[in-house]
């Protein structure tokens, strides 16, 4: 196998999407965050800065959070890939730490809160929870323009208390 | 962004191959935080990547009785959560979670966090004159924003800083890459890894092309456990340094200073020693006029540009308290 062997276009690449299973035929170029947005109408992963430093895009891959924007998508192969799109039950009942945004005014226009919300539940599932020093140490990816950081430390910590009690 | 081929060769052999016989211009793509990243800026357009990220054989990360061993493929995170490293080099943990987010940590690989590039703005894009992006083209910095660009190893060509965290830390503690080519596979102690810009800052390590980093090496020393990384930033988390310390001291029964290791980052072109500041603490207790001695001793050489020399003092100060952290730390 050697490099000049592959055409330049095109990669078959298979995963899961917030447990389905998906095919896709990929151009390399493509990132995971266009793939989801544009290809599979996920439009909740928001586009902020495409280059890894606002934290919009964030996604779970492999059941760790992640940067979509600079995740080539044919680095999704075989992977499992969790977006916001599969955090409310099934019911359509929002996620304890969805609703701990809404008690805790976490959110003004709302852009951030989708990659705060998977990179929150991230944090907890991590352990880096211990205060809010760490909280805000283990948070500071996601970048919130509306300046809603205050409400998001405090729904993050309502509900990894919950964590650690239950 | 240029379209490119890509493949995902399933081992180390397998990859060295691809490289061997690659058109030129091929890059190895691990988390793809830098080269991705320079590729959608349009300053990287290999017309391949050859993507390691998931080889087998440059996962985990080993403690033997003489070295802490990395795999190349480690993601970052793995290292600031490990608890030998934790314990036993809090300087290593620290450079790592002070560096970059979570996510970011998630994805990148310590073979691509050494080798990632500079954060030179006229650099990131394709706007400026840039030597580096561009040989031959000049260079913006010099007439343009240099508050973010290096004190120590410049040249008239290039002052771009070298921004990673890690390496500092690696350097203070002569760490060693282990490299596989198609000639087999050589060691590179860190210290000769990265080259100073000179007359040709779009070099700016010594591998070859078809070279890949499979591990990285950290002899044992008691200076690990005495070990710190401090790192000055505009804000406190989640940006680059603008001027940081990784010391490592080991101090006797008697409070005298018997090890000193101390390397400075986000001041210079290439992770850099500070040997002299290091000998000066040698022999004797430490106080709070030789650790600020040795920070004015690590940064005589400084030569600073436009607006960047408010960042000797403040590399000063940060060499001095990095030494009295590892002070305390040497002898709990
Ligand atoms: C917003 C943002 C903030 C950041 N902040 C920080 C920070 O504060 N501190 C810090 O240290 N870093 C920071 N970084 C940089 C980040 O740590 C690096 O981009 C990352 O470590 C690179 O690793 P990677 O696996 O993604 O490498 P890639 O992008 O895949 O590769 C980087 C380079 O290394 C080469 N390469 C990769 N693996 C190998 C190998 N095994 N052998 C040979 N060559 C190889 C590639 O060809 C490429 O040239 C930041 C990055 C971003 C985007
Ligand atoms: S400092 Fe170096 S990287 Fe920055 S513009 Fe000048 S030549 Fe380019
Ligand atoms: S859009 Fe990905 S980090 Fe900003
Ligand atoms: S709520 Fe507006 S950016 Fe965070």
């Amino acid at each position: 196998m050697s490099t000049n062997d592959l055409p330049a276009t095109t990669v078959e690449v298979t995963c899961t999407i917030n447990g389905d299973p998906v095919r896709l035929t990929l151009d390399p170029r493509e990132s995971l965050l266009d793939v989801l947005r544009e290809r599979l109408a996920l439009t909740g992963t928001k586009k902020g800065c495409d280059q890894g430093h606002c934290g919009a895009c964030t996604v779970h891959l492999g059941g760790r959070r992640v940067v979509s924007c600079l995740t080539p998508a044919v680095q999704a192969a075989g992977q499992d890939i969790h977006t916001i799109e599969s955090v409310a039950g099934p019911d359509g009942g929002l996620h304890p730490l969805q609703q701990a945004f809404v008690d805790n005014d976490a959110l003004q226009c709302g852009y951030c809160t989708p990659g705060q919300i998977m990179s929150g539940l991230a944090c907890i599932a991590e352990g880096h929870m211990a205060d809010d020093d760490q909280i805000r140490e283990y948070l500071s990816g996601n970048v919130c323009r509306c300046g809603a950081y205050c409400g998001i430390v405090a729904a993050v910590r309502q509900v990894a208390g919950m964590t650690q009690e239950g | 962004m240029r379209p490119f081929a890509y493949a995902a060769p399933g081992s180390v052999d397998d990859a060295v191959a691809v490289l061997r016989d690659a058109v030129p211009g091929t890059k190895i793509l691990a988390g793809g935080t830098t080269l991705y990243d320079l590729m959608k800026l349009g300053v990287e357009a290999p017309p391949a990547v050859v993507d390691v990220l998931r080889l087998p054989e440059l996962a985990g990360i080993t403690v033997t009785d003489s070295e802490l061993v990395f795999g190349a493929g480690v993601r970052m995170a793995d290292v600031s959560d490990h608890p030998v490293v934790r314990a036993d080099y809090p300087a290593l943990a620290e450079s790592i979670w002070r560096a970059a987010s979570q996510q970011l940590r998630n994805m990148a690989t310590l073979g691509g966090n050494l080798l990632q590039r500079t954060r030179c703005g006229y650099f990131r894009g394709t706007d400026f004159a840039c030597n580096k992006r561009n040989p031959g083209s000049g260079c913006a910095a010099i007439e343009g924003h240099d508050r973010h660009h290096a004190l120590l190893g410049a040249s008239s060509l290039c002052s771009a800083t070298y921004a990673g965290d890690f390496a500092i830390a690696l350097r203070a503690f002569d760490a060693v890459v282990d490299v596989v080519g198609p000639r087999g596979e050589r060691p590179i102690a860190l210290a000769d890894l990265h080259v100073e810009p000179g007359e040709d800052p779009s070099r700016e390590h010594v591998l070859d092309v078809d070279e890949l980093i499979v591990r990285i090496r950290v002899p044992l020393t008691p200076a690990g456990r005495g070990s710190t990384y401090l790192k000055i930033r505009d804000r406190e988390s989640y940006a680059f340094a603008l001027a940081s310390a990784a010391v490592g001291l080991v101090i006797d029964g008697q409070g005298v200073v018997t090890e000193s290791r101390i390397a400075l980052g986000g001041v210079a072109t290439r992770p850099w020693r500070a040997v002299e500041a290091e000998q000066s603490l040698l022999g004797q207790p430490l106080t709070a006029e030789s650790a600020r001695r040795a920070g004015e001793i690590a940064f005589a050489d400084a030569r600073p540009g436009r607006t960047n020399r408010f960042r000797i003092e403040l590399g000063i100060r940060t060499v001095a308290d990095a030494v009295r952290t590892a002070g305390e730390r040497a002898v709990r």
